[in-house]
């Protein structure tokens, strides 16, 4: 404050730097991470760069995507969502079986899995909210619950470990049309889902930064005490960022069943963490109260492009996992990084 | 400590013919069988800095938080603008216009200024689901605020983290003053700040009540309470010791009823011994 000789307020605010500033946006590092895996593959594939071929690695990344966006919305809220992965397994059964095995129209089972997704996310997000506990073994509660029911009902049911037959369903091709055919594009084909991606992760960003809700995620996972201080419904805000996830799992889950026709009774299982730690490759913080949407979108690419690079290149898949675990840590030293430049303190 | 400097000078007397903002009477609290706090009175009127002042566990917290509506009383009367209230929550407190800037401030601190400034109270525009964020607006009424204020800050877009502890005190008032506030109830503002930022937020706290707004600032420091204060009010073991106007009180007075009089005086007396 003494130095104030010439514009003190251009003066202080150049000391940070373009570069610190640019590095205090939660999505660069992992914007940087998807043009470098981009190059990397791209240099030593040709299939990885050529048109069908990136209609296939945006085909994975969509559906990531798609759940890496609410449950990055989910962790700048402060909370995860174990169950999520599962909870795309729960809808797709749930639709399987409703079609294939009692012949229901479409629309009618979609709708069902709907409310059942939306019920189990007001579950969790109600029990972490009037218990206080962890969201951590709520969901991981609701993870091993849904897991053993997937198995169990779809065993006592179809007497096989999965439901099939979805396309016999009455109204099965207008749905398949909205969620999962493909569309073509200077002759090459996308999956409608990567539009359905987009358009989330759009959506999510302005929710986010644009909207009061998204003033209240950041809120109430950076600071919940001082959040519900100034009249911010914490409870409800919570609630609903699970109710989201839920949502999500339900498009995914839609998706896959209407695509595959017929659904595992394990599937999603696992998935729970990939979401995660793309949410943290685009620069959602553990603790919460930092992280963007676009961010949980570019780590999804990422995820997206190595699951299909390593085909391309020839290599073994064993890999993937690998590339998994070292992201992730790379990320979350970034994001420690990060995270000290936000708040460092004058005191 | 004592170094403190305040720009503003008291003024002697403040009219007393108001309507007090706020009054309690007698006001008690209990838990279970403990008894937090009994028969404290006080008032304070429109531009007027009242001190709540007392030692750990006098029972300062206990009266804000009945204040702030967090806590309801026991026994005794709580009035707002002379009507007799008790005030279920937090958020029938800010209606009536008594806001508190709790000492752990109610502040997020990886979010930008103006978001946390407009926390709980987003201005917006458009409609139905295209409802959203006023930004321009928001970004320039905290500035605007924040520079009324004398609080001069670089770029609303800084994430709140990266302030010292004495400007995110006067964010929070000014804030507070912001919405409405009429009351201001300052939770040990000065507490964990350096002398020189507690000077600062000394500051804003006459600049509050040059603008008429009633200040109830409670610390357990009588150097920065006496120099902004009008009326002191000492709590001890949660019972008060009296509801002094300045003029009738003298800084060390104030210092020895706080601490506890005669037992200091004992206290310094046994220290001497021990040394000599």
């Amino acid at each position: 404050m003494a130095t104030a000789t010439a514009a003190p307020v251009d003066e202080r605010i150049k000391n940070l730097g373009i570069t610190r500033q640019l590095l205090a946006r939660p999505e660069i590092g992992a914007l940087l991470g998807a043009v470098v895996v981009f190059a990397f593959f791209a240099v030593q594939s040709s299939v990885f760069r050529s048109g069908p071929g990136v209609a296939n690695w945006l085909d994975p990344a969509s559906t990531l995507g798609i759940m890496a966006v609410p449950v990055a919305l989910l962790m700048i809220g402060g909370e995860f969502d174990l169950s999520a992965g599962v909870m795309v397994g729960t809808v797709g059964l749930t639709i399987g079986l409703l079609t294939g095995e009692y012949g229901m129209n479409t629309w009618g089972a979609l709708a069902i899995a709907l409310a059942l997704a939306l019920a189990l996310g007001f579950f969790n997000g109600y029990l972490v909210v009037r218990t206080k506990l962890p969201s951590f073994i709520i969901t991981l509660g609701t993870f091993l619950m849904l897991q053993g029911l997937n198995l169990g009902v779809t065993k006592a049911i179809t007497d096989t470990v999965q439901a099939d037959s979805i396309d016999a369903a009455p109204a099965y091709h207008p749905a398949f049309d909205i969620f999962a055919t493909t569309i073509s594009i200077g002759g090459v084909g996308f999956r409608v889902t990567i539009l359905w991606w987009i358009v989330l992760t759009a959506l999510a960003t302005w929710v986010l930064l644009r909207t009061r809700f998204g003033n209240w995620i950041f809120s109430v996972g950076g600071n919940v005490q001082a959040a519900r201080s100034v009249g911010v419904p914490a409870g409800r805000t919570k609630v609903l960022l699970f109710m989201g996830t839920a949502a999500g799992a339900w498009l995914v889950g839609t998706m896959t069943a209407l695509r595959l026709t017929s659904v595992q009774a394990n599937t999603g299982i696992g998935e729970e963490l990939i979401y995660i730690v793309a949410a943290v490759i685009g620069g959602c913080l553990l603790t919460g109260g930092f992280g963007s949407a676009v961010g949980a979108s570019l780590g999804a690419l990422i995820f997206g492009m190595v699951q299909q690079g390593i085909v391309y290149l020839g290599w073994d898949s064993d890999w993937f996992k690998f590339f998994l675990g070292a992201m992730l840590l790379l990320a979350v030293f970034t994001n420690q990084f990060v995270r000290r430049l936000a708040e460092e303190s004058r005191r | 400590m004592s170094d403190v400097s305040v720009p503003a000078e008291v003024p002697a007397e403040v009219p007393a013919a108001a309507t007090p903002l706020l009054e309690v009477r007698d006001i008690g609290k209990y838990f279970g069988s403990v008894i937090a706090l009994q028969g404290v009175s006080m008032t304070v009127a429109p531009g007027q800095v009242c001190c709540v002042l007392g030692d750990n566990g006098a029972g300062k917290s206990t009266l804000i938080k009945i204040l702030a509506g967090v806590h309801q009383q026991d026994t005794g009367e709580y009035l707002i603008d002379g009507e007799p209230v008790r005030l279920a929550n937090p958020r029938a407190a800010l209606d009536r216009g008594i806001a508190t800037v709790y000492q752990d401030l109610a502040m997020v601190p990886l979010m930008p200024i103006w978001r946390n400034f407009f926390l709980g109270s987003e201005p917006t525009k458009g409609r139905g689901p295209l409802r959203r964020l006023d930004v321009a607006r928001a970004k320039d009424i905290t500035r605007r605020e924040l520079a009324d204020m004398g609080i001069d800050i670089r770029d609303p877009n800084q994430p709140v983290g990266t302030l010292s502890g004495g400007e995110r005190q006067s964010v929070a008032i000014a804030r507070a003053v912001h919405f409405g506030a009429r009351l201001l109830i300052l939770d040990e503002p000065t507490s964990a700040l350096g002398v020189k930022q507690a000077g600062v937020v000394l500051r804003y706290i006459v600049q509050a009540r040059d603008r008429g707004l009633g200040v109830v600032f409670i610390t357990h420091n009588p150097h920065h309470a006496y120099p902004v204060g009008d009326r002191f009010v000492l709590l001890k073991r949660g019972r008060s010791l009296g509801d002094f106007a300045k003029s009738e009180v003298g800084l060390a007075e104030v210092t020895r009823l706080m601490a506890g009089g005669a037992e200091l005086e004992a206290l310094s007396h046994e220290l001497e011994q021990a040394t000599s």
